[in-house]
């Protein structure tokens, strides 16, 4: 059994930030597990650039983001073990881990944190009927092939799925002498951002089908085609409408769902509007220590806010490390108000709070011109403009330390969309 | 000149051939899969019946109460996994009840053991969050599940150890009778085997065998089951296996814990024209929700992880076609083997091999290995076998696939082995590796890799499945072939058994 | 005088821009919620301009290694980067900032590596 004070695991741009803070505020036994070769996560294959916009002011590519983290861990002399799966962590943060350099390993860590990232929603959890032939893939598997391992997954292409993940390997695919046949999108928006759409579908001719699905898949070894059809209101087929695509290649965007199987093991309750942990200002879960952040907290659009709230889970981390302090001071539990999903963190300890702390959330529905409103106890005690709000971009609301004064025993605070 | 060949290499023939190699005889089993379990067997609820659902007097009811007895010692012996959950017939009408005393009454007869009726409350208290409605339910205790793919790669696997050769992508043209006695079976690609006698254990094709050599004509329709899986992540939900009296809306479908620990609910029942039509349907996914529903009211759609079809080989004679065809001597029919033809298969396997063991004056062989050997599976240990099992072989501590945590060494081994995975369902089948909850997108890319390494193939030679179920369409050939895979680094030529 | 709709992809308002483009100039647009939308829209209906990202095979590496442009390029001369790009024929080491091709297809602009080999 080896002590460890903060244990990080996953070394994707989640588990790199905290690593990183958490040798930052002094912490000299840190620890960054990682089941890959190599550090860096999903971010070694999103070869794309869109990255460090709001950290370092630079367009970079998921790989050179990574590096930029990966070279100040090295600095920092953070110890990191790659190629090494966690099987196991409990309520009193024993983590048990699998390598094939150092077997079977046991720490016995003062904090955790929780890094590991999301997988993809699968053809199977759609139930979408038809063959099961070869050429049904998740867009990352997708991805995956092409960017790291260098092969083609399939030449004519039907994507499901308009998130930034699909419409990425629209692009993907057409770079690499694909012809993708068109992007079928459920709801009557993509959960994109316009820039990917405008991007990697416009700028190549690909179709955006908005408010259709996909029905049949063809082809009983491979895939032939898929059969598409619009949706009504209640994302039902309307019969007469099917169409078919003669393609080799259907690539699915349909969803990514925090990877917490690890954190139910120990004991970690999750959200179910998140799928991740429910946390509180400083992330940490309801099982003393343990912190999570990054996707397997909620699903984020970009990276640098994934560097930037693992930061500080890794600040937190440490520091309970330190003093192993589990704070008894009253809560606020902060609720999805209408219009609103998902709200991180699910409580606050007002008089925890340092200086402010951000509200993430995502907007249920695309709304032009509404304002974000965070209620305490239906005290209004902030309200923000936004020119639109959509399910595809995550918000981040600001309250203040001030703004909370007077709430430290409040039951509720509500955030909200109103018009 | 063989003395026996198998035509079908599912759980059925597999275990046919597995009782012939205990007798000195040159024994082939062919099949026009590239791998064993490819027909039915990999698509079926996966329940070991108890045997009340068959008409006393049946070869379905006799071989069903036989089979199952067969099933723990077997599983016991092969390493496969088994357990004896219970069935449950559960009625959800007071009209129903009935039904459930005939079924008693049935299995009684037949000499199924420990049948008894319970009344809500006890079926309540035994499963708790069985559906609201329920009445009252026949207990079967030695009701069971089991993996129908592992047992017969098992079976197959043992069979191979013990001299019987395997031939796949060896579809049978035609068997006809040879003027000196015996069979002439020949392939699809022409190759032509001479035998003393047939298996004919072709499932969905077994009619089409036995009407080119018997009078007595046969039929199968196929008759398709549509089913869903559900995530482990509810696995305690039900303990028992919860059938539904056939009613006026139909069969009823059944809601059962896997050995894995995920859930299985279906199936439908269609008669079909086609007989490789495997595809699931929106109407047929739909109706086993509905008809689930009863039996499990919160039934979460949002725990689907997978969802499938399989063919039942449904015979026109309302009974297993078992044993020497009358005018086609050292023709044997191991046909028409829907439900309960899984659970049947041990006890079929037992009765014809002796069968035809006693045919050709065969004797037993000294040497019979009785367990071919299992490679250890990391899911299944301890940590501290673990963390032998990586000491010894580097391999084991790269998991590959981490929804079901299955190691490279295991994955590499189940390449390596007689009845060695060819294609990605190969090694999903001998390894779990990509039936999690992420169906394989994590693990697909690594598992390509490996069987390519293994195989001596390129990526865009493997296949999903055989045939043209390619997985990479083209490959970008200027890449580096020296250089290993750094993932793979760890890996280490395993101990073969032989 | 040509006219062309664009969608703005400054922010997710995703303004449906109206422009008129008389030869090289653009003359007017229309419908922009800001003063980005008008500075995208002048840029995009004059010289559209886009990054390419892109892999490459490094002898003795298995997997292919990622490139980018240094910045962006003419939006027509996308392909017949990709395809010089595809050409491309590297020896280990490559370090992120290593120049894997000069001056792409005359634009001026070097394709550079973005991953350690």
């Amino acid at each position: 059994m080896t002590d460890i004070d903060t244990l990080i695991i996953g070394g994707g741009p989640a588990g790199l930030a905290a690593a990183i803070a958490a040798r930052e505020t002094g912490c000299e036994s840190v620890l960054l597990l990682e089941r890959d070769e190599a550090l860096g996560g999903i971010l070694r294959q999103c070869i794309h650039t869109g990255f460090g916009l709001h950290v370092f002011k630079e367009e970079l590519t998921g790989p050179e983001y990574a590096q930029r983290f990966i070279d100040k861990a090295a600095e920092l002399k953070v110890p990191v073990q790659c190629g090494t799966l966690v099987l196991n962590i409990t309520r009193e943060r024993i983590v048990t881990a699998v390598s094939p350099a150092h077997g079977l390993q046991r720490f016995r860590a003062k904090a955790i944190v929780l890094a590991m990232g999301c997988r993809e929603r699968t053809r199977g959890a759609l139930m979408i009927p038809g063959w099961r032939p070869a050429g049904v893939y998740a867009a990352g598997t997708a991805q995956r092939f092409v960017n790291r391992d260098g092969w083609m997954p399939g030449k004519r292409v039907v994507i499901l799925g308009s998130g930034d993940i699909g419409l990425i390997m629209a692009r993907r695919m057409t770079f690499e002498g694909a012809k993708v046949l068109a992007c079928v999108e459920l709801m009557p928006y993509s959960s994109g951002l316009t820039r990917n759409v405008v991007q990697c579908l416009d700028d190549f001719d690909i179709p955006l089908l908005l408010s259709h699905t996909v029905v049949d898949i063809h082809g009983r070894e491979r895939v032939e085609g898929v059969t598409v059809a619009q949706v009504d209101a209640l994302r039902k087929p309307v019969p007469g409408t099917e169409r078919r695509f003669d393609c080799d290649t259907l690539l699915l965007s349909v969803g990514l769902i925090p990877e917490n199987e690890l954190s139910k093991g120990a004991g970690v309750e999750l959200s179910p509007a998140t799928s991740g942990p429910q946390v509180d200002e400083s992330l940490q879960t309801c099982v003393p220590g343990i912190f999570a952040c990054g996707n397997v907290l909620h699903v984020h659009d970009l990276v640098d806010f994934v560097t930037l709230e693992s930061a500080q889970a890794g600040r937190h981390a440490a520091a309970f490390a330190r003093s192993q302090a589990i704070s008894h001071k009253p809560v606020i539990r902060v609720r999805d108000g209408a219009g609103v999903r998902g709200v991180v963190p699910q409580s606050l300890g007002v008089e925890r709070i340092e200086n402010e702390v951000s509200l993430m959330f995502r907007p249920t529905a695309v709304c032009k011109d509404a304002a974000v409103c965070v209620k305490i106890d239906g005290q209004e005690v902030l309200r923000k403009k936004h020119r639109i709000l959509t399910p595809g971009e995550m918000v981040n609301v600001t309250v203040t330390k001030d703004q909370l004064t007077g709430f430290a025993s409040a039951h509720e605070l509500t955030v909200e969309v109103v018009a | 000149m063989n003395d026996v060949i198998v035509i079908g290499a599912g759980v059925v023939g597999c275990a046919v051939a597995r009782e012939l190699s205990r007798f000195a005889l040159r024994v082939v089993v062919m099949d026009k899969a590239c791998d064993v379990a490819e027909g039915a067997t990999k698509s079926n609820s996966a329940i070991v019946h108890a045997g009340h659902d068959a008409k006393p007097g049946t070869n379905k009811a006799r071989f069903n109460v036989l089979g199952n007895a067969l099933f723990e010692p077997l599983c016991r012996e092969l390493g496969v996994p088994f357990q004896r959950n219970t069935s449950l017939v559960t009625a959800f009408s007071q009209e129903s009840i009935a039904t459930l005393e005939e079924l008693k009454a049935q299995g009684d007869k037949s000499g199924v053991p420990g049948l008894h009726i319970v009344n809500r409350e006890q079926v309540r208290e035994w499963e708790p969050n069985i559906g609201r409605d329920v009445c009252a339910a026949l207990v079967a205790p030695t009701g069971g599940i089991c993996c129908p793919y592992e047992l017969t790669f098992r079976l197959a696997e043992n069979a191979a150890a013990n001299g019987v050769s395997f031939f796949f992508n060896c579809g049978v043209q035609s068997v006809s009778r040879r003027a000196e006695g015996g069979w002439t079976v020949v392939a699809d690609d022409g190759r032509r085997f001479e035998t003393r006698a047939v298996v004919n254990a072709a499932g969905l094709y077994a009619d089409e065998l036995n009407n080119q050599v018997s009078a007595e004509k046969l039929k199968i329709t196929p008759r398709r089951g549509e089913y869903l899986m559900i995530d482990k992540a509810y696995a305690g939900t039900f303990r028992a296996t919860i059938f539904q009296v056939p009613s006026a809306m139909g069969k009823g479908v059944l809601v059962s814990p896997t050995v894995d620990g995920t859930l299985i609910v279906g199936p439908t029942a269609e008669n079909i024209e086609d007989k490789t039509d495997t595809r699931t349907t929106a109407s047929g996914l739909e109706k086993i929700r509905r008809a689930a529903s009863l039996t499990w009211n919160d039934l979460p759609l949002s725990g689907v992880i997978a969802t499938f079809a399989g063919l039942r080989a449904r015979g026109d004679r309302e009974d297993f076609v078992l044993g020497e065809a009358s005018d086609a001597p050292g023709f044997f029919n191991a046909a028409a083997m829907e439900s309960p033809g899984l659970t049947a298969a041990p006890a079929v396997g037992v009765w014809l091999a002796e069968r035809i063991a006693g045919k050709l004056g065969a004797v037993k062989k000294q040497g019979f290995v009785q367990e071919s050997g299992h490679w250890p599976v990391f899911r299944h240990m301890d940590d501290a076998a673990r963390a032998e099992a990586i000491l010894r072989d580097p391999a084991f501590g790269h998991i590959v696939c981490r929804c079901e945590t299955v190691s490279e060494a295991e994955i590499r081994a189940a390449i390596r082995c007689r009845i060695g995975a060819r294609t990605l369902d190969g090694v999903k089948r001998r390894t779990r590796a990509g039936m999690g909850r992420c169906q394989g997108g994590f693990c697909a890319p690594r598992i390509i890799a490996i069987l390519s390494e293994e195989l001596a193939l390129t990526p865009e030679q493997i296949t999903k499945f055989g045939g043209g179920s390619n997985l990479i369409t083209t490959l970008d050939t200027r890449l580096a072939t020296c250089g290993k895979d750094p993932e793979s680094r760890w890996s280490r030529v395993l101990q073969s058994h032989d | 005088m040509t006219a062309r709709e664009i969608t703005c992809i400054g922010c997710p308002m995703g303004c449906r821009l109206s422009v008129a483009v008389e030869g090289a100039a653009v003359v007017s647009v229309d419908n922009a919620g800001c003063g980005r939308g008008v500075a995208y829209a002048r840029q995009e209906c004059v010289c559209p301009t886009r990054m390419v990202t892109a892999r490459v095979t490094v002898s003795g590496r298995r997997t292919p290694l990622s490139v980018k442009t240094a910045r962006p390029v003419p939006k027509d001369k996308i392909f017949a980067c990709l395809e010089r790009i595809r050409e491309a024929h590297l020896t280990a080491p490559v370090k992120i900032g290593d120049v894997v091709v000069a001056d792409i297809c005359g634009t001026g602009v070097d394709v550079v590596a973005t991953m350690n080999s």
